[in-house]
């Protein structure tokens, strides 16, 4: 019998990489609905949404890994998911965009805010040490 | 012994600092560390990405994104990833001064420019210089992650997509190696110069639903790896200068304490002199 046929997997998010190896077939939720891909499928880009891809190895073994959404390249030797490592949707996206907004906006509103003043004090106080030493190894020198 | 005492205190507080500074050369280099393999991590990520969008546009010719087309430069914004914390060396003040020049050098063509801030230290220095800050995100810590940059990133797209910017740059702190960091500036959008040597052009893929809607994804997952790995980078370069910094912090505390010592012992020594001698003096009286 020949080799089984198996497809090339790399499953890799921006933080690192999740999966590599080979497979007799992957499941991946594609936005459009769920798709089964075996070696030579023809290819595809697809994007992803948050769901679990699925990849059986040759030996008959199953692995899990969720992803928060992502897309999917699919040439007849080798499957890429690019996956999010964060739970996307529009929404979420959005308020996070506002909470970055806002923060902008309020640490432009004080202006002298405490942490200057903090930093600026104990700025002055390691200087005024600093000062008494040299004062004090003078004398001691002189 | 008059001063010995002041001395001596002054010795053993130099001490615990060299301790302090000792500790945190350690920490550092630990922590780079971990963070250089972050880096590495992300690069085959972003390596895959810039394929897959390679070979879209060169498939899709009559689709433009706008990501992918160069406007004439009116406004520009700036992403500016620094440090929470300081004691790091010259680092944030080094990628600050980049910063400046880049912003000078676009007013100076007459453009606009606005700043989103990554990092608490960046945004303690820009915000007297009273430019719009359109966002900001701080306390990312040692290992920042995706999804906290995903709503600064988006704010930033957004304001390019709506043509109110029309270029973005990144600036961070460029891992050399662990004696070196250097300021980059790099340009995010419009993207330009993509890989698509290698590409076969006579295939194409079957897009689901769509190769618009697709490279959209595809180009802001793109830029938003981009700015994750500049804020990786810029951990990595953090722990590098904190290393050295406190290495040298070390160093001198060691020299001052050596310093010190030296005259310790000689008003000690001045100090029993003078004691012998009034002794021998007092005896001779008798």
């Amino acid at each position: 019998m020949a080799e089984p046929i198996t497809i090339q997997v790399d499953i890799v998010s921006a933080e690192g990489e999740l999966f590599s190896g080979p497979a007799a077939m992957v499941f991946a939720p594609a936005k459009e609905g769920d798709l089964g891909i075996h070696p030579r499928h023809a290819p595809l880009l697809t994007l992803l949404k948050a769901g679990e891809v699925r990849v059986q190895t040759p030996d008959g073994e199953e692995h899990h890994f969720f992803v928060g959404g992502g897309a999917l390249e699919v040439q007849p030797t080798k499957v890429t998911v690019l996956a999010d490592t964060a739970l996307r949707a529009k929404d979420i996206d959005e308020a996070a965009a506002l909470a970055a907004k806002q923060r902008a906006e309020e640490a432009l509103k004080d202006k002298v805010g405490h942490i200057t003043i903090a930093e600026a004090q104990a700025e002055l106080a390691r200087a005024m040490a600093q000062l008494k030493l040299i004062e004090r190894l003078r004398k001691l020198r002189g | 012994m008059p001063g010995t005492k002041e001395i001596r205190t002054k010795i053993a507080s130099v001490k615990s600092t060299q301790k302090i500074t000792k500790a945190m050369q350690m920490v550092a280099t630990s922590k780079m560390r971990r963070a250089q393999e972050r880096m590495k991590l992300a690069r085959p990520y972003a390596l895959k990405m810039r394929n897959v969008i390679g070979h879209l546009t060169q498939a899709n010719p009559d689709y433009r994104h706008p990501f992918l087309v160069t406007r004439t430069p009116a406004a520009i914004g700036v992403i500016v990833i620094s440090t929470d914390r300081g004691l790091a060396g010259g680092l944030n003040a080094n990628v600050f001064k980049q910063t400046l020049l880049l912003l000078r050098e676009w007013q100076g063509k007459g453009a606009q420019v606005s700043l989103c801030l990554i990092g608490s230290k960046g945004l303690t220095f820009f915000r007297r210089l009273g430019l719009p800050i359109l966002a900001n995100v701080s306390g990312l810590g040692d290992k920042p992650h995706v999804k906290d940059l995903i709503g600064t990133v988006k704010v930033m797209l957004d304001a390019y997509r709506a043509g109110s910017l029309d270029r973005l740059f990144l600036v961070n702190a460029q891992f050399v190696n662990t004696m070196t960091q250097k300021p980059s500036i790099e340009q995010l959008l419009p993207i330009e110069a993509l890989d698509t040597e290698g590409l076969q052009e006579h295939w194409d893929y079957i897009y689901e639903p769509d190769a618009a809607g697709i490279l959209d994804g595809l180009l802001m997952r793109y830029i938003e790896s981009q700015v994750y790995r500049g804020a990786v980078e810029n951990v990595a370069s953090e722990m590098a200068a904190r290393m050295v910094a406190m290495g040298a912090a070390s160093d001198n505390a060691g020299k001052l304490i050596n310093e010190l010592q030296l005259i310790y012992n000689k008003a000690r020594q001045a100090a029993i002199t003078k004691e012998l001698s009034e002794i021998v003096g007092g005896a001779a009286a008798v």
